[in-house]
Order: C-alpha cells, then sequence, then structure tokens
C-alpha cells in the first residue's frame, strides 16, 4: 500500500475502450475528490440544459439571416414545472397561439418544420440552425416549406398540431433531447407523415443523437432529407419505412459520387 | 358511493375500492397526471380512514380491474392460497399493519403468508405505512434465489453489474465488465442493456459475457436484456443463455403494449428451465418493472400507479424469477416528481415484493429532468440496504452512458457493504478471494496483486 488517501486502478489504458467512467481509483470506498467534482459538473450541465429557457429571439434571427419565415408558438404547459409533471398539456398548443398559426396557414405545404424546446434547450440552440441548412442543400428547391415554428415548452406531438393547422403532408420536429451526464445537447428529430392529432409513435420516425460527438449535423441532414424524400414518396412514416439512407450512400460512392438535388 | 366516512363534520365518500386506493397513496405525479389523485390533503386522510377500516377480504371480492377483462386479475385470483391467507382473513387493512409489525410477524410467518397475499392487499398495507414500517416490514422478509451462487441471504447485498456501451461496442462492454468485478459486484448478474435489436449483435454480446465467465470461472450469470422472444430465439440457436429477461406491467394491455402475455412468458419459462445451465440453483428468470409503465401504455384503467407496479409482480412470482428489479426512477419526473416521491416508490416496491415472496432489488435512480440528484440516491440506498434488499446495480462511476440515466456505482455497493457489514454472495465472495481481488475480510486487496488483472490479456473481447 502506498499509504496515498486515494487507492488508483491500474486498468485505466481501458478508458479509451468507452465512454464509461471506469477505472475511478478510490478514496476509501468512496468516489476521489476529482471524479465528484466532474460528475457534479456533469450533472450541473444536464440540470441546466433542462431549466435554461430557449432564447426565442435569438434563434429566429439566426433562422431569419438563412431565409427562414419564423413564427412562434407555446404549449399549453405555462411554465417548466408544469410541462415536467404534465406531458399532456406540452403535446397541445395554447389556444391563441393556434389561432395564430391558422391564419398564418399558406395552403398546400409539403413540409412544416417545428423547432421545440423539449428537455434541452442547449440542443436547440446549438445544433437547429446547421441542421436547417444543411436539411435545405439536401433538398430539392421547389419543395414547399411552412414557416419554421419555433414552439415552447414542447414536446415531440405539438408538431402533429402545428402540422394538422399548417395542412402540411409530413411534420418534421426538432427537438432538445433528455440530457444524459454526458450528453447534455443531444438534438431528435421526428417525422411524421399527415400529422394530425392523436397520432401514435409508431406512425413516426426517429432520428436521435444528433450532436458533434454522436451523429455530427451533416450526416444527420442526409438521412433526414433521405427520409423525408421516401416518405413524401410512399405517403407513409413509422414502422412501414425504414432507414435506408446508408444504403443511398453506398450506392452513390458506388455510382453517382455528388449528391442528389 | 360505497366507501364513506366522516371526519371534523365532513364527509368524505367515494365510489369504489380503486378510488380509495388512489386517494390513499402518497401524493405523485403520476396519478394526477392520471388524474386520480387525491384532491387535498384531507381527503387523502380520509381515504386512508376508510382503507383502515376495510377488510383484507374485501379484496377477493371487489377486483379493482375487472376478471373478465384482464388475465392479471385473472391470474391473482386463481392463483390465491386460502389456507395460506386464513391467518390474516379476519383483520382489517389497518389491522394487518399492527400485525405485520409486531412480533406475531415473524420471517417464517411472513414467507408462509406470501401466497396468501394479493397485490392489492400489500398495496394497501402499503398506503398506511410510513417509509420507516416499509423498512422494518421488508427487513423481516427473507427470499432466496439460486443460479450459480446464491444471493439474498439475510445480511448480504448482491450487485448487478451493468456494463452497458453506446454503441453495443465489445471492447468496451468487456472494460466495463472487469472494471465491476475488480470492484468485487457482479454476484446477482452480469446484466447488459444492448442499444442493438440484431440478433447477430446480441449473440456477440451473449458469447463474449459467456466467455468472460467461464475463462475466470465466475460463480454468476449473465443476461442480455432484450425482447423475452429475442432471447428464445437466440437460445434456439444455441447462444450461451443464462437468464431470460423480460420487462413486465401489471395489466394486460399494458402486457401487450409490451409484446408479452403469461402464455408467452410460461413458453420462455420452460425453454429456460431446459437449458439447465445453472449449477446451484434453476431461479431462471430476470424482470424488471417500475411505477408509471401502465399508465405510460394508457392502460392503468384508473388504478393508482403503485397498485399497478404490485399487480405486475403476482405475474411475476409464477416464474420463481432469480431476480426481479424495480427501475424506480427512470421513466422520469411525470411519474416521479422528485427525490421524496422516488424515495418512496423504492421502499413500497421493495416492501411489497418482499411480502409477495419475490427476491427483489432495485435500480436506485433518477433522470436529469427530475428533481433529484446523487443524495437523494445516498438516502434511498442506505434505507433499501437497512431493509434488505437482495441487490442493487453496480454501473461505473453511476453514469449510464447508453441509457443517459444515474444509477449507483461500484463504489456505492461497496459504501454500503462497510457501512452496513452486508456481504456478498458465498460462492461469489470465495471466487473474489480466490482471484485475489479482495481479501479474508471482503475488502478490496491492492489491485496489483489479482489475478484478474493478470490474467485479462488472454480475453479475446479485450484484444485491440
Amino acid at each position: 500500500m502506498s499509504g496515498e488517501p486515494v487507492t488508483p486502478n491500474p486498468w485505466a489504458q481501458w478508458r479509451s475502450a468507452t465512454p464509461a467512467r471506469l477505472a475511478l481509483g478510490r478514496a476509501g470506498a468512496g468516489m476521489p475528490t476529482d471524479e465528484t467534482l466532474r460528475f457534479g459538473w456533469a450533472h450541473a450541465m444536464a440540470r441546466d440544459a433542462i431549466h435554461a429557457a430557449l432564447d426565442v429571439d435569438a434563434l429566429e434571427a439566426t433562422l431569419r439571416k438563412q431565409n427562414w419565415e419564423t413564427l412562434h408558438a407555446r404549449s399549453r404547459a405555462e411554465d417548466r414545472t408544469t410541462y415536467l409533471r404534465r406531458p399532456d398539456l406540452g403535446r397541445q398548443l395554447d389556444p391563441a397561439d393556434a389561432e395564430r398559426l391558422r391564419a398564418a396557414a399558406k395552403p398546400g405545404c409539403d413540409v412544416c418544420l417545428v423547432i421545440g424546446d423539449g428537455l434541452s434547450s442547449l440542443a436547440v440552440a446549438r445544433h437547429a440552425t446547421p441542421l436547417l441548412a444543411a436539411l435545405r442543400s439536401h433538398l430539392p428547391a421547389e419543395t414547399r416549406f411552412s414557416p419554421v415554428v419555433i414552439a415552447t415548452q414542447a414536446r415531440v406531438a405539438l408538431a402533429d398540431e402545428v402540422g394538422e393547422l399548417f395542412g402540411a403532408a409530413l411534420s418534421v420536429m426538432l427537438i432538445g433531447e433528455r440530457p444524459g451526464l454526458s450528453s447534455p445537447d443531444s438534438l431528435g428529430i421526428y417525422l411524421t407523415h399527415s400529422p394530425k392529432r392523436g397520432r401514435h409513435d409508431a406512425e413516426r420516425n426517429c432520428i436521435s443523437n444528433v450532436r458533434p460527438e454522436g451523429l455530427p449535423c451533416e450526416a444527420a441532414a442526409f438521412k433526414l432529407a433521405w427520409l423525408m424524400r421516401e416518405s413524401l414518396q410512399r405517403g407513409l412514416t413509422g414502422v412501414g419505412l425504414k432507414d435506408e439512407s446508408d444504403l443511398a450512400v453506398l450506392q452513390q460512392d458506388a455510382h453517382r459520387p455528388e449528391l442528389p438535388g | 358511493m360505497r366507501y364513506r366516512t366522516t371526519i371534523a363534520g365532513q364527509v368524505f365518500a367515494f365510489d369504489d375500492l380503486r378510488q380509495v386506493m388512489a386517494a390513499a397513496s402518497p401524493a405523485r405525479s403520476g396519478d394526477y397526471l392520471a388524474g386520480i389523485g387525491a384532491a387535498t390533503a384531507q381527503q387523502r386522510m380520509a381515504a386512508r380512514h376508510v382503507l383502515a377500516e376495510t377488510p383484507l377480504k374485501q379484496f377477493l371480492n371487489e377486483a379493482l380491474i375487472p376478471y373478465e377483462s384482464d388475465n392479471i386479475t385473472r391470474l391473482i385470483v386463481d392463483s390465491h392460497e386460502a389456507q395460506a391467507f386464513a391467518p390474516v382473513s379476519h383483520l382489517t387493512v389497518g389491522d394487518f399493519r399492527n400485525w405485520l409489525l409486531s412480533e406475531q410477524a415473524t420471517t417464517e410467518t411472513l414467507t408462509a403468508l406470501a401466497p396468501g397475499l394479493t397485490p392489492e392487499m400489500v398495496a394497501a398495507v402499503s398506503k398506511l405505512m410510513r417509509n420507516q414500517d416499509l423498512v422494518s416490514v421488508a427487513r423481516k422478509c427473507s427470499v432466496v434465489t439460486r443460479f450459480r451462487d446464491t444471493i439474498g441471504l439475510p445480511g448480504h447485498l448482491a450487485v448487478r453489474l451493468q456494463p452497458n456501451h453506446p454503441t453495443d461496442d465489445l471492447r468496451g462492454v468487456a472494460a466495463s465488465t472487469l472494471d465491476g468485478l475488480l470492484y468485487g459486484a457482479g454476484d446477482a448478474v452480469i446484466g447488459l442493456n444492448p442499444v442493438s435489436d440484431s440478433m447477430q449483435v446480441l449473440g456477440r454480446l451473449l458469447h463474449m459475457l459467456d466467455e468472460v465467465i467461464q475463462r475466470f470461472e465466475i460463480p454468476t450469470q449473465s443476461c442480455v436484456l432484450t425482447h423475452v422472444t429475442n432471447t428464445l430465439k437466440l437460445a434456439e440457436a444455441g447462444a450461451p443463455v443464462d437468464l431470460v429477461f423480460q420487462s413486465i406491467a401489471g395489466t394486460e394491455k399494458a402486457n401487450h403494449s409490451f409484446g408479452i402475455t403469461p402464455e408467452l412468458l410460461d413458453e420462455a419459462y420452460a425453454a429456460a428451465l431446459a437449458l439447465n445451465r445453472g449449477t446451484v440453483g434453476n431461479n431462471v428468470m430476470y424482470f424488471e418493472t417500475g411505477q408509471g409503465s401502465a399508465l405510460s401504455a394508457n392502460a392503468n384503467f384508473g388504478v393508482d400507479q403503485q397498485t399497478c407496479e404490485v399487480r405486475a409482480y403476482a405475474l411475476a412470482r409464477r416464474y420463481k424469477p432469480l431476480l426481479i428489479n424495480t427501475v424506480v426512477g427512470f421513466i422520469g419526473p411525470e411519474y416521479l416528481y422528485d427525490g421524496k416521491q422516488i424515495i418512496r416508490a423504492g421502499l413500497e416496491d421493495h416492501c411489497c415484493g418482499k411480502l409477495l415472496g419475490l427476491p427483489i432489488g432495485c435500480d436506485i435512480c433518477y433522470t436529469n429532468h427530475a428533481e433529484a440528484d446523487q443524495d437523494d440516491m445516498d438516502n434511498l440506498l442506505v434505507l433499501l440496504g437497512t431493509a434488505g434488499i437482495n441487490f442493487i446495480m453496480g454501473i461505473p462511476g453511476a453514469d449510464d452512458v447508453m441509457l443517459n440515466y444515474q444509477s449507483t456505482s461500484f463504489h456505492d455497493a461497496l459504501f454500503l457493504r462497510q457501512t452496513l457489514g452486508l456481504k456478498r454472495a458465498p460462492e461469489f465472495e470465495a471466487w473474489l478471494q480466490r482471484m485475489q481481488i479482495t481479501d479474508a475480510a471482503g475488502q478490496l486487496a491492492p489491485p496489483s496483486a489479482n489475478r484478474l488483472l493478470a490474467d485479462m490479456s488472454g480475453l479475446a473481447a479485450l484484444a485491440p
């Protein structure tokens, strides 16, 4: 025994095999101070991600610079505490906001885009605009988008009501995922064909863990564009639509190096 | 209005037993989400008064979910043993609480009573109990199970080693597994939650965990937690399946949403027994549950979430499982809002499971959107350790990097063993000493000495 209060673990080289917190050493039975502080910091990041309000004005300004039209909406969950306890309210539009969206709706749009704060506004602030910019480059120029709706205290299914109001063929919800200790900023993407209130989760497709350390924006946009095209062509999303975009990549690599317009 | 009471001049009335049970529950967000929580604190106490005066027998006459429409109700009623129930059949719920706390309720009488109790009776009495009652009653219960080691002996605590990895990388899983073993964890099971649903990936994971167990001759079992139908296919294909896992819930409709029926579990149980891979026993099933699963499947039928949870235990006990795990804080704050609710639910689940005769453990855990932190986990850990829980979770640094939630670490298990003087499963403890991971007193030995670390280089999964 060295006599030092912290017993190190000689298998520290395994840390490269996994993001898990292993070979931490110990102080008696307890965690060494440095790990206690690292863990506490990670938890603080995750907590702040959940409770930080989305800076709607900043997001809107960035989107407008990229030539997106924007609208705001709130769910019926009036604050974070209600939002966390009542997922049912987070799935419904505030009635006054629903009226405003109805008035702004233009007939015949293909795709309705909704950005929801979800459980991590950090994810939305970091990844929503780069993702949408990349998405546009992967889709035909004639794709008819609704204005981008920035929704606060939003759950995934809120996009069903928005899509229904806009009469969109497809809704795409970008939303902050439940943060893990080592991933406070994961963005999730949900596609729903013929969005309307009451859709089940099995009727959606999901792309998750969009963040530089997970699925980077460019790769996520490619996957999303592939799923959007297939969904619009086949008229469905959900369990009947499997993500075969990887296959598309392989075929492209073999025959057609440029990305489809 | 069949249930009513008058307190301080106020009349409180309830339509049926289901309403009484829901209103009598300690406040929790899931019951409010379902619209069935008590409207006021006084109504909650009134419901507890009504419940205290309700005969235990009433639960045999009034099903909370109709017999005709729910196979879990049928299983509960049809498997009830009247003879085992006889010693308490004359009691009200309030009297039953007194009896459970009294010297008359011993480990032996409680073991004999278990088949005579229904989930609803047990849930009801738990609603009249304070946290200390839940600890003291559970502590008297003893449920011992065996596969390759012996779990649940009084004064012992086992640990499920959970080596999850975000991409099911074999080296990553192996690294976390060895980290846990070197911390003396893994006697309950080495149990992995895979990301993948692919049979090939699941098969590779099973083979790798089996290689670790075989190579080092560890008296423990592995489990890859995937749908029971996947496990059946894997076993048929010759993969080394030790335990069959399934998530279960307390109503037929909720189980339907999990893609299971009692008939399917019967089939899985028979298949698991036929594999005959245990060495010291034949408890071959592993179940996971958690309050809120019935409601989240829109299948709670107005029954409070704790009672729904305990009904799942009735399904579990049909299969004499090696382990059943309540994953208490996993679903999120819409079911259990904060540390207080999570702690209460963990104690309820453990006490009710034990009263029904189940080898219950707890994934003492929370998500980042719950109002909870590691201090709350420490509180529940000490409480459940004192209550004699069969097993807890061991996860590197308490941070599950695949499921994105926090649980208990290998260090937490060491702390609990040290603080409460709890031992590991005897076969596993002997193995740790043989490998020089622990000393004769069960304390971690200096790592440089141990044989596991020296022999690991031969492990195929760790080859670069």
